[in-house]
């Protein structure tokens, strides 16, 4: 009987996630309209219990991918992926306005350099105050804290052991999630209202989930903004982090 | 038809990736670089020039708008398939570094983008209703 169920959730996995993660978001804003009385926008208690969840289906399976590791909930994993994931990010651009693109073109630009070479050094310091003076796994750590995509694409060209880019991508996960759950609280007190501070929010901070997450949950007009800078970072911080960033790290210690 | 709006949102979204692929290739990058804000950028101008010469249809924006609004549900399942546990498990200086890049990077925020107006988001496209 139990098993001819989770068979039917199990072949159905992206039908069973369109469930799941609706009722999610109706308990989520349920909370919100009730007990915060919308003072908490309910995307933003989506995402947390989201990251919950994830927590939950962390312990029972002891995987990495969350949730979408419980078998019948794989869908979950499938409709959150990077494929999925980032072609409703482009679908967000749809009624995002391209005047205020260009008019923040230049200062996003500078946030995304910024914000590569700003995670990596604070990464890099923190490396060292823990006691971790090889360059190698100082970089590694540092491109952690850039991405957890960089870490482990700089500590695999540079041969850093997998320890170290656990670390790093332990580092990368603790911002972007914190991102997620941090951005609503502190958006008004860093001017995050408005298209251009959502881009340089977007080229400072520079994890795409993390960003996209956290101004969904601030206002979702910002997520475009924050988007359309955001996606360049991972890719500016695998550029800069295995070369001129370790090199520079293997100078001065 | 639904679709054809699907369909324009799948080929910029193809496009932009193929191009970021090849930018990552030409830097010696094994990511994408800027894929995805490509394809939001020819987005905006694609649909953009399709509503201003009127070859648009109502249902082919609605198909646009149907992805427009599913994004929130989708990083919803995102954030359920995140290795919280790998980052809560990843040790104390895992934690550290990540907290003091969320706090420094933040402050970063206002001294970059400077003084800007409140709530200046227009939006010139019809449909697009973004809020969930």
């Amino acid at each position: 009987m139990l098993d001819i169920i989770l068979g039917v959730f199990t072949d159905n996995g992206l039908v069973m996630a369109f469930l799941v993660i609706g009722i999610t978001m109706w308990l989520a804003y349920l909370i919100s309209n009730k007990l915060t009385k919308g003072r908490i926008h309910g995307s933003a208690i989506a995402i947390v219990l989201g990251l919950v969840l994830a927590y939950i289906g962390g312990v029972a399976t002891d995987g990495s991918k969350g949730l979408s590791d419980v078998s019948f909930l794989a869908g979950v994993g499938f409709l959150g992926g990077s494929m999925l994931r980032d072609f409703a990010i482009v679908a967000t651009s749809f009624g995002a306005n391209f005047d205020e693109i260009k008019k923040a073109g230049f200062r996003g630009i500078i946030s995304l350099f910024v914000g590569v070479l700003l995670s990596f050094i604070v990464g890099v310091i923190f490396a060292f105050m823990f006691g971790y003076t090889d360059p190698v796994d100082m970089t590694t750590i540092g491109a952690g804290t850039v991405t957890y995509i960089v870490g482990p694409v700089t500590g695999a060209a540079l041969g850093a052991s997998s320890e170290i880019i656990a670390i790093s991508i332990a580092a990368g996960l603790v911002k972007s999630v914190l991102v997620m759950i941090s951005t609503p609280f502190v958006a008004k007190y860093i001017g995050l209202n408005n298209p251009m501070s959502a881009m340089v929010f977007g080229g400072l901070m520079g994890t795409t989930s993390g960003v996209t997450g956290g101004l969904a949950a601030t206002d979702p007009k910002l997520v475009p903004y924050g988007a359309v800078t955001a996606t360049f970072y991972t890719g500016l911080g695998c550029l800069l982090a295995p070369t001129i960033l370790f090199l520079i790290t293997d100078m001065i210690f | 038809m639904v679709i054809y709006g699907v369909a324009i949102l799948a080929g910029c979204f193809l496009v932009g990736t193929v191009v970021g692929e090849f930018i990552g290739a030409i830097m010696g990058v094994d990511s994408n670089v800027g894929g995805v804000g490509i394809a939001m950028l020819l987005l905006i101008i694609v649909v953009d020039k399709l509503i201003k010469a009127g070859k648009i249809s109502k249902p082919a924006l609605d198909g646009l708008s149907f992805w427009n609004q599913m994004y929130i549900p989708v990083v919803i399942a995102m954030a359920a398939s995140q290795n919280v546990l790998g980052a809560l498990t990843g040790g104390p200086l895992a934690i550290i570094a990540g907290i003091a890049v969320v706090i420094i990077s933040l402050a970063c925020v206002p001294l970059i983008s400077g003084k800007q107006k409140e709530a200046a988001i227009t939006s010139p496209t019809i449909g697009g209703e973004a809020d969930a």
